[in-house]
């Protein structure tokens, strides 16, 4: 324990915010929680090769500090709507990874009872609204679930995520704007991994950051690494305490990087391997995280080591849960389309 | 001499007609997300971008609104642009451009304009892509005056109608099931082109019509088959086109068979086979009839994740089979 000890004794005054505002449980839950989002993803993608999942999905990895950081000044009841590019923002917020696997699995313990899937995961319950197949659907949804914190007094805040490719859709700039009219408490978050599937932000979009769109509605537009935890959690904190205080919308583009393919049926033609090998090797933003936690003496490799093999637990154990859940049954097909009434 | 013909999946086919399109006439253009370099979603457009260049096989950002708006543009000025949704359910968001914009600005203009745009959207349910990538929404655009609205159900049709759709002056919106993709059918070398608003009688029978759209036409023939075993002979309509709709021929094969089922993917309610039934009960073909007609039609519900919820949504062969013996022999 002789790092942590120096951590205490030395001042954390000079260090980046994370470890100035989180104590060291904390901060060690959050790179449990990465590591949660990164064995989900590659725990999905392996039973998708295996079979055991059909259809599609879209894989956060790369992306964890972003999810991380921007949900972690949110509290419980706060809200969230996601992407097709959502399992990150999930656990982030609080997702079960059991009933995650039973989703994709289609299974009725799943968070949708398997009538969703990877594309419209949600957790509603911890104010995940959803996330959505419709890129920018979520946005003014989202604007939406703020006007209703508003109305009803409840000093909810609420995020809505979305990717570069969705800054191009009408119902971003729609929402921003009546976002910023109405002064809502609402965080829009870019998370601009440089591609809307094949299309690069410079050839989809007009500006050089998307932040600059911000301008355009009168909020503030803040652009941060999207690989440091610390960074986006920064960025996150003030835009929270900004919503909180009835000041108004904050847009935040969240620069970051998908390892994988746009989705399962990605054969990368429009980026080098040499790109997606910088990223992984320079820039992981799990990597990046441990060092700093190392360096500043809030971790030893004991500890991650441990966090390493409860997680590993964890993802098993969902994806026993998930194999073991009953599917519905054929003669449910018609449930859910409306309010069933008493 | 006859053109040479070879076996291309649906897919295939379509990017020969997007190809020859553009060889012969310079206005042709291809828009869409990821038809560049991707290929396309599913690789329909695939190497065109090599071939043509990104001037004329254009990634657009992900705006539908604005893309169908902008090719809309375009066909009003001269171009003719064949714009591509990467997902049929993606309508929706650019329903303003389609609907009120280039259905009717000849009607509203006096026909003093015309919008000679293609619009292709890959369509339907199977792929587990869930409620908001799955859905059959060509009744939807059916409904109004001033597109046309075709679904080929075979490679043949898919390159003969997306060329038919490309000569045409007005607005042709083109459905393709996106499980038809990979089927591969005999495709002629060349040009050629398979008239919009014409259904094909792609089985003779007598005892029952068919009418099926799109997927349903393959599906229905492999009911027709297993039936033949069974005694039963069915006739099996391929509508290819629900707007403007080819009643003669129907009504021909209703008056022939007396017995009508029609089957589609999408819902059933206020569907084409609502439109179908009607159109034979108002016809000459109603006095013919030996039984009520019978629908087939996809489950009232959004499309569901889970498979096996999914297989059930939308009619299968077993479904047809069964409707059309009970049909036959007067079960209701
Ligand atoms: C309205 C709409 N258009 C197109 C698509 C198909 N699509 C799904 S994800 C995607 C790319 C989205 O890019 P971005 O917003 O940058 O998110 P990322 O995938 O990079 O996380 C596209 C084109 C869709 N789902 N919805
Ligand atoms: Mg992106």
């Amino acid at each position: 324990m002789a790092t942590a000890s120096k951590a205490v004794t030395n001042s954390r005054a000079n260090l980046p915010f994370v470890y100035r505002q989180y104590s060291a449980e904390q901060l060690k839950q959050v790179l449990h929680k990465m590591y949660l989002v990164r064995r989900f993803e590659e725990g999905a993608e392996e039973c998708y090769t295996r079979g055991l999942i059909h259809g599609t999905m879209h894989l956060s990895i790369g992306q964890e500090a972003s999810a991380m950081g921007i949900c972690m000044p949110l509290a419980e009841d706060d809200q969230i709507t996601s992407t097709h590019r959502g399992h990150g923002h999930c656990i982030a917020k609080g997702a079960e990874v059991k009933r995650m696997f039973a989703e994709f699995f289609g299974k009725t313990t799943g968070y949708c009872k398997g009538r969703g899937g990877s594309m419209h995961i949600a957790d509603v319950g911890k104010g995940n609204l959803g996330a959505n197949g419709i890129v920018g659907g979520g946005i003014p949804i989202a604007v939406g679930a703020a006007l209703s914190s508003k109305m009803m007094k409840t000093g909810k805040v609420v995020v809505s995520f979305f990717g570069d490719g969705a800054n191009n859709e009408g119902a971003f700039h729609e929402a921003l704007n009546m976002a910023a009219v109405w002064k809502l408490p609402v965080i829009f978050v870019c998370e601009n991994n440089g591609y809307g599937m094949s299309t690069s932000t410079a050839r989809s979009t007009a500006v050089k950051n998307i932040a600059e769109r911000a301008a355009a509605y009168s909020m503030p537009g803040v652009i941060v690494n999207g690989n440091i935890f610390s960074e986006v959690a920064e960025a996150s904190h003030q835009a929270v305490a900004r919503a909180r205080a009835g000041e108004g919308p904050t847009l935040i583009e969240s620069k970051t990087y998908r390892h994988r393919g746009h989705s399962k049926s990605d054969r990368n033609r429009y980026r080098t391997k040499e790109e997606i090998e910088d990223w992984m090797s320079n820039r992981d933003p799990i990597t990046l995280f441990e060092s700093e936690l190392r360096e500043f003496g809030f971790i030893d490799d004991k500890g991650i080591e441990a966090i390493r093999d409860a997680v590993a637990q964890e993802i098993a154990e969902g994806i026993e849960f998930a194999k073991a859940s009953p599917s519905p049954d054929i003669s449910e097909t018609g449930n859910y389309v409306y309010t069933e009434q008493a | 001499m006859d053109a040479m013909v070879r076996e291309l999946s649906y897919a295939q086919a379509i990017q020969e007609a997007m190809a020859i399109a553009m060889d012969m006439d310079e206005r042709v253009f291809l828009m869409g997300e990821d038809i560049g370099v991707y290929g396309g979603a599913f690789q329909v457009t695939g190497d065109l971008v090599e071939r043509y260049g990104a001037d004329r096989v254009i990634d657009t950002p992900i705006s539908e609104l604005g893309g169908a708006g902008v090719a809309v543009g375009a066909a009003l000025t001269g171009m003719r642009p064949i714009f591509e949704f990467q997902f049929s359910d993606f309508a929706t968001l650019a329903m303003e451009q389609i609907v009120n914009q280039a259905a009717k600005m000849r009607f509203m203009l006096g026909g003093e304009v015309s919008v000679p745009v293609v619009m292709r959207f890959p369509a339907g349910s199977g792929t587990g892509a869930a409620a908001q990538h799955s859905q059959s929404l060509e009744a939807w655009l059916g409904h109004v005056p001033g597109l046309k609205v075709i679904q080929p159900a075979t490679p043949y049709d898919a390159k003969g109608m997306l060329l038919a759709a490309v000569a045409d002056p007005d607005p042709v919106m083109i459905f393709e099931h996106k499980l038809l993709y990979k089927m591969k059918g005999p495709v002629p070398e060349g040009y050629y082109t398979v008239p919009i608003g014409k259904a094909d009688i792609r089985r003779e029978g007598r005892d029952l019509t068919i009418v099926a759209t799109s997927i349903m036409v393959q599906k229905a023939l492999d009911a027709a088959a297993v039936l033949e075993s069974e005694g039963i002979d069915v006739e099996v309509v391929d509508l290819r086109t629900i707007r403007p709709m080819d009643k003669q021929t129907v009504i021909d094969s209703v008056k022939k068979t007396s017995r009508l089922l029609c089957v589609y993917e999408a819902v059933k309610t206020l569907g084409i086979g609502a439109e179908v039934s009607a159109m034979i009960a108002e016809s000459e073909a109603f006095d013919y009839l030996d039984a009520p007609i019978v629908r087939l039609g996809g489950a009232e519900t959004p499309i569901p994740y889970n498979p096996e919820l999914e297989k059930v949504t939308v009619p299968q062969i077993p479904d047809i089979i069964t409707a059309a013996r009970d049909l036959v022999k007067g079960v209701r």
